[in-house]
């Protein structure tokens, strides 16, 4: 194998992963990288799959749509649903009784636990594996053997290289032991709502699900086992993360990017939130997720009707044709306010397939941007768990016993469970937006969800012991209306935005966090949060170009928590000088 | 070729890349009965060593996962099970581009699509499992009027196709698929790959017997309601769901029977509508969801006096949901209803 030539600005070597694994759908990464700047040089983000939601939907029964929205995704789809019941609920002017939110609200939880766990421990953490370091950092593996775990008393491991070692797939112990933890909250996720992932209980007006003292038993007690376990987890994390920049020195730019983060709220509180869109500023502040855009560590805004009419949809590289933004479904908001042609009440989606083009259009993802009154920000989730804690930080806003939020951090306190005894973890607005932090928040995240259930458990138990057993209420489908539910998908934000026009669906538009974050370049070229994390990240891993499985280009990406049933496909543009198909069958090709 | 004893390594080589959610591989993950550590640890009796090649969990990325199914796209891995997650569009009906892709074709950098992988795979398969309903049968994704084409893998590759070792495309519906459903097919096929097991005993519409012979009505508990005439107006009641949407009566499916994970979960025994996500006729023939199904109405007021003459009802309606719509196939022309604008 010859190196590749000189460039003006070093060896660029274009490298692709295509397809990432261990996410949920198909990501490619393509990428140019200067080995001897040890740099990514440039990147780009595309997807590979079209479906068309927003297309098929059209002109079907209103009430339909969270049975199929649910479709979207195979990990989360039940936050599609319940995301559109909430728009439902909004379209029909329907408020369902408190304990059917309490029961959604647990179920949610339990979604929040479940798939936070089975990310970070399956497919995250095999990044930072015995196997995997070994084979990308061998001096870094060396001195993980070495090193004593801070928080061993807590979760056991004794030194850095044990907790590698039980993170091995499959082989490992706490991979496996995390694997029937994921059952366990699907369980619990599955009295609540049914089925997962596709609820069967969840509809407009509330839920189907019978409340009984059982219920919640059921729920509880399982619930308590998965608090003792993530006593453990917390402190392993928090090991295994630290001991990265400790190692390697310089590795929080890995990932990262300029603070710009956005949180839609999650877990409505019944006794504030009527669905009314007039009164969705102040229910929005009473989620037990508070909503909020940050800019630069900075709160922008907590009022989801700010949040709401700032979305807008841009094309830019990716496969459609634009709509007309003159012809509106919805021109003013409920409360007057004017809305945008490029929002997503206002969008058509009009599919052309068409060849990948990666300096034209290469991606079948659009451009969600949020729009500040100057800017288009490339808003990301940061895969959900950061934006919601930095976002429900800042507000202040939620304190139930449990959880305090303080202004600077989030204190989260679990009681005693079977082996340990009771706990107060507290997550702290951290220095950077990357890689590092956004893996690590999705520990602190489980925590959170975990004594967010608690609370619900004991609201669904008031109501429940005070004979308030319904859980539905009934409703009429109007001709005319528009509604639009705003929640946190496990990875981040996700909004539904439903136009009924002559009692059918006149437009439906669903914004998962996927395309906020996998985004493309847009119409004013700005890159996609994927696009700019890696672009320009560092490069740790040790190995030579040949033998290079970019891991920590990997770490990024999956620290995003992608989760593309709409394919991503990233790739390094720029001088190609050598192209490497794949790292590991290493060949020579001239462009 | 790596062997175990007697027995070769059986690879199970997962597309994903359908038109899916890939809420079938998740579900994966929550099977149990066995679950898949249970199969890539060989835990239980007779099973051959496996090795998964599956993008939901796979250590490798990349070139070095896809190339195992370039290697058997050659015919170079032996045996293999293909499993096939997510509807496969209709890739004849416009001029340019790709619907859905999975790695790149080295010699034009740009995505191979799903259907040329079945192409590529299917003459070397030994078995090919359709997952989840949209594999099976086109689901949620052909949908009236999609833009996509979508079509189940037995549309695509045909009815009558047999893979080389003479098994259909065994279908393994559900939206998404019961857990335990999915693992426990695979168990059986690994095992007839093994020679431990006969051919497997499939339905008219390639499901196995065992797990889709009896109805969702045959299996809920609430039937007891519904022979009572007790139907409940209200979603969160315990009586029978039928006038608020339960297609119980006319679905193939276990769930309410087998609940959902270790026997918690479902549908209408837990409340929920069954809105025949395991049927060919799924979605359309069942839309709108929440309103009473037609012919509903005489069954269950009708249902103590005439049971048998009910049976031969529902086995027309029967008869139509679980048959596909018609705008699910091959060939240029798209007739879902959706007028191209490319
Ligand atoms: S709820 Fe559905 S499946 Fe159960 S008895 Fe009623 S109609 Fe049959
Ligand atoms: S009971 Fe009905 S809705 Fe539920 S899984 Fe079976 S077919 Fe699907």
């Amino acid at each position: 194998m010859t190196m590749p030539s000189q460039g003006p600005s070093g060896k660029l070597v274009e490298m692709n992963w295509d397809p990432i694994t261990r996410i949920v759908g198909s990501l490619g990464i393509y990428t140019k990288i200067d080995f001897e700047k040890r740099k990514v040089a440039e990147c780009k983000s595309t997807s590979s799959i079209f479906r068309g939601y927003s297309v098929f939907m059209k002109g079907k029964d209103p009430r339909d749509s969270h049975f199929i929205t649910s479709r979207i995704c195979g990990i989360c789809g039940d936050n599609h649903a319940t995301c559109s019941c909430y728009t439902q609920n909004m379209a029909y002017g329907v408020k369902p009784p408190h304990l059917a939110e309490w029961i959604v609200n647990l179920g949610e939880a339990a979604e929040y636990m479940f798939d936070h766990n089975i990310f970070q421990e399956n497919l995250v953490c095999v990044d930072f594996c015995e196997k995997m370091v070994k084979e990308t950092n061998p001096g870094v593996w060396e001195r993980a053997a070495k090193t004593e775990a801070p928080h061993a008393a807590e979760h056991g491991y004794r030194t850095i290289g044990d907790i590698m070692k039980a993170v091995n797939p499959i082989e490992g112990d706490f991979y496996r032991e995390a694997l029937m933890m994921s059952r366990l909250t699907r369980e619990m996720f599955c009295l609540m709502e049914g089925r997962h992932v596709h609820p069967s209980t969840l509809y407009p007006g509330g839920v189907g699900t019978v409340a009984t003292v059982q219920l919640f038993s059921d729920y509880t007690t399982r619930l308590m086992r998965y608090i003792d376990f993530l006593k453990r987890v917390v402190p392993l994390h928090d090991d295994l993360f630290d001991f990265f920049y400790q190692a390697l020195p310089g590795y929080h730019e890995v990932g990262q990017r300029r603070i710009l983060l956005g949180c839609w709220g999650s877990f409505q509180d019944p006794e504030v939130c009527n669905f009314r869109y007039a009164d969705m500023t102040n229910w929005g502040r009473a989620m037990f997720v508070t909503p909020g855009i940050i800019v630069d560590g900075k709160l922008v805004t907590n009022d989801l009707v700010q949040i709401n009419l700032g979305i807008r949809i841009l094309l830019g590289s990716s496969y459609y044709s634009d709509w007309q933004t003159d012809e509106k479904f919805v021109t003013h908001d409920p409360l007057g306010n004017p809305v945008d042609g490029r929002h997503p009440w206002n969008q058509t989606t009009i599919p052309m397939p068409q060849k990948r083009d990666f300096d034209e259009k290469y991606s079948w993802v659009m451009s969600p941007r949020w729009y500040d009154g100057k800017n288009h920000l490339a808003l990301d989730t940061g895969g959900g768990p950061i934006a919601r804690l930095w976002s429900t930080a800042l507000s202040g806003l939620v304190d139930i016993g449990y959880i305090k939020a303080t202004g600077k951090s989030v204190v989260i306190n679990l009681p005693r469970s079977a082996s340990k005894p009771e706990a107060r973890f507290e997550w702290k607005i951290p220095k950077w937006s990357n890689t590092i932090e956004r893996d690590r928040a999705r520990s602190y995240f489980q925590a959170y969800a975990a004594a967010c259930a608690l609370h619900f458990v004991d609201k669904a138990l008031q109501e429940l012991r005070a004979g308030r057993d319904k859980t539905w209420e009934s409703f009429k489908v109007p001709k005319d209306a528009i509604g639009c539910g705003f929640t946190e998908a496990v990875r981040g934000v996700l909004s539904h935005h439903m136009v009924i026009r002559g009692g059918k669906i006149a437009n439906y538009h669903p914004y998962p966090p996927t395309p906020w974050n996998a985004s493309p370049r847009d119409s004013f070229g700005t890159p996609g949060p994927y696009e700019d994390a890696i672009q320009g990240q560092p490069i740790f891993e040790e190995n030579p170009p040949d033998k290079f499985k970019g891991i920590d280009i990997m770490r990024t990406v999956r620290s995003f928590d992608p989760c593309l049933p709409c394919g991503v496909h990233i790739y390094a543009g720029g001088r190609v000088i050598e192209q490497v198909h794949s790292p590991f069958h290493f060949e020579e090709k001239q462009r | 070729m790596p062997t175990n004893g007697e027995h070769p390594v059986v690879h199970v080589l997962w597309i994903n890349a359908g038109l899916s959610c890939d809420g079938d591989s998740v579900a994966l993950t929550a099977a149990m009965q066995p679950s898949i550590e249970d199969i890539v640890l060989g835990v239980l009796p007779g099973l051959p060593k496996v090795v998964f090649h599956w993008p939901l969990i796979d250590y490798q990325n990349g070139e070095e996962f896809m190339e195992w199914f370039w290697m058997a796209s050659r015919g170079q891995l032996e045996p293999f099970v293909l499993v096939v997650e997510g509807s496969i569009p209709n890739e004849q009906i416009k001029s340019e581009g790709y619907w859905t892709g999975f790695g790149n074709d080295p010699k034009t950098g740009q995505p191979v699509t799903v259907n040329e992988w079945l192409d590529k795979l299917a003459p070397y398969a030994t078995a090919i499992v359709a997952a989840g309903t949209c594999a099976t049968y086109g689901g949620i994704h052909a949908m009236e009027g999609n833009p996509t084409g979508a079509m189940g893998v037995p549309d695509y590759l045909g009815w009558s196709w047999k893979s080389k070792a003479g098994l259909p495309v065994v279908c393994v519906p559900g939206c998404p698929i019961q857990p335990d459903n999915l693992s426990e097919t695979l168990l059986y096929l690994l095992n007839q790959v093994a020679g431990n097991a006969p051919m497997i005993p499939l339905d008219e519409n390639l499901r196995p017997r065992w797990l889709f012979d009896l109805t969702v009505h045959e299996g809920c508990d609430r039937a007891g309601f519904y022979e009572q005439g007790q139907f409940t107006k209200e979603y969160g009641t315990v009586e029978c769901l039928v006038k608020i949407g339960c297609w119980g009566p006319v679905v193939k499916c276990n769930v309410p029977k087998r609940g959902w994970m270790a026997g918690i979960g479902g549908c209408p025994n837990v409340g929920g509508i069954c809105i025949g996500c395991t049927m060919p006729g799924f979605p359309d023939m069942f839309m709108p969801f929440m309103d009473e199904p037609p012919g509903a109405k005489i069954s269950s007021r009708t249902v103590a006096i005439y049971g048998g003459l009910i049976r031969s009802l529902r086995s027309m309606t029967l008869h139509t949901v679980d048959k596909e719509t018609k705008w699910r196939h091959r060939g240029p022309a798209l007739t879902t209803g959706y007028r191209p604008t490319w």
